[in-house]
């Protein structure tokens, strides 16, 4: 960076943690320390206003003052993407934790970005009610740190994404407009559904502020019933065939580690009348493998890998992938077949294609297993995410192909923060 | 049309796929929504993705506005032609071009016709879930167009659920593909917002979609209230019960004396008619429909009837499909409305819309999608009673303001269109719709695709956008970021 870019910034930070200060309190602006590191890039300032408007503004400043801002939740995936090209100021939601509107009568919610899953949870099952998501690090993770990233587990199956489940919501842009789109009813069409368009933006077209969402009814009851399969090839087979039936499962999955069988582990929630017989309509289609009844505990698979890879001092790599139901056991030989003997291997694709692949070896290995792992996916019509990055690895985009609507992308992004204020450079094709 | 642009457009489409002469036209002048009416300067039929490209760039450069138009059955004025603009009829581009069961995936042309898709997926017991009314004539483009829903949304969502990926020709002849098979593409869910969007940013010419595996049992109740209190208060409890049923809907006296002079459903003459229709595997419906019968009896229901055989449900369901078209047996003209508002709010909207249909003395008969709150007041009048229809159109227009105030929305699945664009001001504020317009900026800056549609007021794009600049570090490429 240019010596004179250099002190110009620093210049711009002192006159913006002034301003800053005079919209929210003194001990609301604080100096960065290196708990707060996004991604290697060490950011000057945190912020954390405590209303939206304060947000909006907080926001405005930064942008006149060309100050690359980083939005942040519980900073749980923070490390999503690619580094920041800049990071001057971490704009916190840790102050807008409050539930706004719960209509239970009506299942839905609306609450600020700051809210923890927790809290939410806590909250809808006083009378019985979900968010019908199981997405990671719940005590910690935000409401607008799980929709900016669009996480989302194995109750996608049956229930959607995100993108299913988010009804309305408020969003701060660059310039200071605070925006609601969307709604407080389930079923609504006025206007553009900016709902889907910020949900996976990591946060680079606008803060997200507020939300609501469609909730579900909590199960009355709920089972778990796994078998292991013979081979990858056997376990796509099964996995099919249950697709391709009746059966009114919650989410499906398949478990794999390395020189081990495969293990298919489906979820019913139903009334304790409509399970007996889901069951042992599950068992005839997966005869002659044995039933294991393993308990709830399966469910925490993908969580225990993204957990291993942030947690790991030894160089590891978390990535998502994605692929169509009947290309599960092809993705499973590709990563056995480029990994072999070289990298260790655990993963967990759930049924519609999405899996979580946490990969350890050395660094340089790391790196060029990865990018043949994604030549591979891309190839399949799938894509390859990393959303741990190998440390000390050369340094590989996060994304990979975009694909043709890249350039219209680009357009979106132009309109909403011209000056590439949020988040820049982390989200595809350098946006 | 200038005879030069007339001769062009030809080359692209042939002389078939060309409609200039007036008494023709008259057939594309407007949607399911009569009252508006525009004369387009020509119809366009293109029968490739090619062609469509090829005329949005004749468009593009001669800045003609342009309105996609599927079978025209919207009822918002979405496919109304707009002043000195054309009409791209997409009904030639129907093809079903790829069944895939084991990814439950189909791949369409934008003229395919909703109900067709279920009839190719039925043989392996797949069905398409989004279904309007109009489903056995309305085309899936238009049904992406509009995000169109249906009485089954409840449990299976709207068109934008279904929708996984697009191919879609942008306003400037370019084309781009929108999502994809697999779920999750890197980048902006950018098909999310297309979905809905009312053929303002673009033209969709192919369509991924997701198709969903038949129940194991369906069965629907029908239940007579003595008022729409008590058929309320019955969907609450089901709801407070914990189910998900596949759709409840309601209809009030006046929808059923029209629905039983129509097509003879054989119906009780009630307050208040319910429909409970719940799917899923076999003992779980069985149980959970003893369990909503129960709740209708002791919400004041005096008689209850489950229809158990496919002839028996689709004539339960005869008289629920057909509510709009009956109207015209009790009344000369009529208007749909479209609103939403949350459920519990139905008590005290259904007795504002009754004590303003009494002081404008106008009949509202009333069909709803009582799960989600989804309203259709039918408003009833008489264009030949001097008066009749500004009442009409005034008391429908109220009851907008009512649904906006009890918190809901203008529309549920009718759209915007031409018809509510003044309404999305009482919806929105100004940066609401101004920050919606930056991505109608971004994907059409010259506003050529179906414009002064949606909005009251259109956004300017400012000065022509240049191409993006990159930031020099990312020219520099990946490798040297820091």
């Amino acid at each position: 960076m240019d010596a004179d870019i250099s002190s110009q910034s620093i210049q711009g930070i002192a006159t913006f943690e002034e301003r800053a200060r005079a919209i929210v309190s003194i001990e609301h602006v604080r100096t960065a320390t290196a708990t707060d590191i996004v991604a290697g890039v060490q950011p000057q300032l945190i912020v954390e206003p405590g209303t939206e408007q304060e947000l909006a503004k907080i926001l405005k400043l930064a942008n006149e003052a060309s100050l690359a801002v980083i939005p942040r939740g519980g900073g749980t995936k923070l490390s999503w993407g690619n580094p920041p090209r800049r990071a001057d100021i971490v704009l916190s939601t840790a102050r807008l934790g409050t539930v706004l509107e719960y209509a239970w009568s009506d299942l839905t919610v609306t609450l600020q970005a700051g809210c923890t899953v927790k809290q939410l949870r806590e909250v809808l099952a006083q009378v019985g009610q979900r968010l019908a998501l199981d997405s990671l690090w719940p005590s910690r993770a935000t409401v607008g740190g799980i929709l900016s990233t669009n996480d989302s587990g194995a109750l996608r199956l049956r229930f959607g994404s995100l993108r299913d489940l988010v009804i309305g919501i408020t969003i701060a842009l660059p310039d200071g407009t605070l925006a609601k789109s969307g709604g407080k009813v389930v079923k609504n069409v006025a206007g553009y559904d900016l709902p889907k368009l910020v949900t996976g933006a990591l946060g680079t077209l606008g803060v997200i502020t507020q939300a609501t969402f469609r909730l579900h009814p909590l199960p009355q009851e709920s089972r778990t019933i796994s078998c292991l399969a013979g081979n990858v090839r056997e376990a796509q087979r099964l996995l099919l065939a249950i697709q391709n039936s009746k059966l009114a499962h919650s989410a499906l999955q398949v478990r794999f580690v390395e020189s081990m069988q495969p293990q298919i582990d489906v979820l019913f929630e139903a009334t304790q009348a409509g399970l007996a017989a889901q069951v042992e309509q599950l068992k005839a289609i997966l005869a002659p493998a044995a039933i294991i009844d393993p308990g709830p505990a399966v469910w925490n698979a993908r969580q225990e890998l993204y957990s291993a890879a942030m947690e790991n001092e030894a160089p590891s790599a978390l990535t998502k992938i994605s692929v169509l139901p009947a290309q599960i056991a092809e993705a499973f030989e590709t990563l056995i077949k480029i990994t072999a003997n070289r990298v260790r291997l655990n993963a967990v694709i759930q049924a519609t294609g999405i899996g979580a692949v946490h990969l350890r070896a050395a660094p340089s290995v790391l790196g060029d297993t990865l990018s043949l792992l994604r030549i591979k996916f891309e190839a399949m019509g799938g894509s390859l995410v990393i959303a741990h990055h190998p440390q000390a690895a050369p340094q590989l985009d996060a994304w990979g192909n975009a694909g043709d609507a890249l350039p219209l992308m680009r357009a979106v992004k132009q309109q909403f923060d011209p000056k590439s204020t949020l988040n820049p450079g982390r989200f595809v094709g350098g946006i | 049309m200038d005879a030069r642009i007339i001769q062009e457009l030809r080359a692209i489409v042939g002389s078939r796929g060309l409609i200039t002469s007036p008494e023709e036209l008259h057939t594309y002048e407007c949607d399911g929504l009569t009252n508006f009416r525009v004369l387009p300067l020509g119809v366009l039929l293109p029968e490739s993705t090619e062609q469509v490209q090829s005329i949005l760039r004749v468009c593009h450069r001669e800045r003609i506005p342009f309105v996609a138009r599927g079978s025209g059955t919207g009822l918002s004025g979405g496919a109304l032609p707009v002043e000195n603009g054309i009409v791209i009829s997409l009904t030639r581009m129907n093809h079903i071009l790829e069944i895939d069961i084991p990814n439950a995936r189909v791949v369409v042309e934008p003229g395919v016709i909703n109900l067709d898709i279920t009839g190719r997926v039925l043989p392996q017991e797949y069905f398409y879930a989004p279904d309007p009314s109009s489903q056995s004539v309305c085309s899936i483009g238009g049904n992406v167009a509009e995000n169109s829903g249906g009485a089954h949304c409840l449990k299976y969502g709207f068109t934008t659920t279904h929708v996984l990926g697009l191919e879609v020709v942008l306003p400037d002849g370019s084309l781009v593909h929108l999502g994809g098979k697999s779920l999750d593409a890197p980048g902006y869910d950018l098909a999310g917002v297309f979905v809905g969007s009312e053929g303002t940013l673009g033209i969709a010419t192919k369509m991924i979609l997701r198709v969903v595996k038949r129940p194991e049992c369906v069965q629907t109740l029908l239940a007579a209230f003595p008022s729409t209190n008590e058929a309320g208060a019955a969907v609450s409890d089901i709801i407070a019960a914990g189910m998900l049923p596949a759709a409840i809907e309601m209809m009030d006296n006046l929808a059923i004396q029209a629905a039983e002079a129509a097509v003879h459903a054989n119906y009780p003459d009630c307050g208040a008619l319910l429909l409970v229709e719940l799917d899923g595997p076999n003992a779980e419906v069985q149980y959970l429909m003893t369990h909503v019968n129960e709740i209708c009896r002791n919400n004041s229901a005096w008689e209850v009837r489950v229809a158990q055989s496919d002839a028996e449900r689709a004539l339960v369901w005869k008289g629920r499909k057909a509510a709009f078209a009956a109207m015209g047996r009790i009344s000369p003209n009529y208007i749909v409305q479209d609103g939403v508002i949350p459920r519990t709010a139905l008590p005290q909207v259904m007795s504002e819309i009754d004590r303003l249909s009494k002081e404008a003395g106008v009949r509202v008969a009333n069909v709803f999608h009582a799960g989600d709150g989804n309203l259709h007041p039918l408003v009833l009048y008489d264009r030949r009673i001097a008066g009749q229809e500004a009442a009409a159109e005034a008391l429908s227009y109220k009851i907008l303001e009512i649904c906006i105030a009890a918190g809901g929305s203008i529309t549920g699945e009718h759209g915007v269109g031409e018809d509510k664009k003044q309404a999305m001001s009482k919806m929105f504020s100004e940066p609401d719709l101004e920050t919606m317009q930056r991505v109608r900026c971004a994907f059409d800056p010259l506003q050529l695709s179906n414009p002064t549609k949606i909005f009251p007021r259109p956004r300017l794009c400012g000065e022509q956008p240049g191409k993006y600049v990159a930031h020099p570090l990312e020219t520099a490429g990946t490798a040297e970021r820091f």
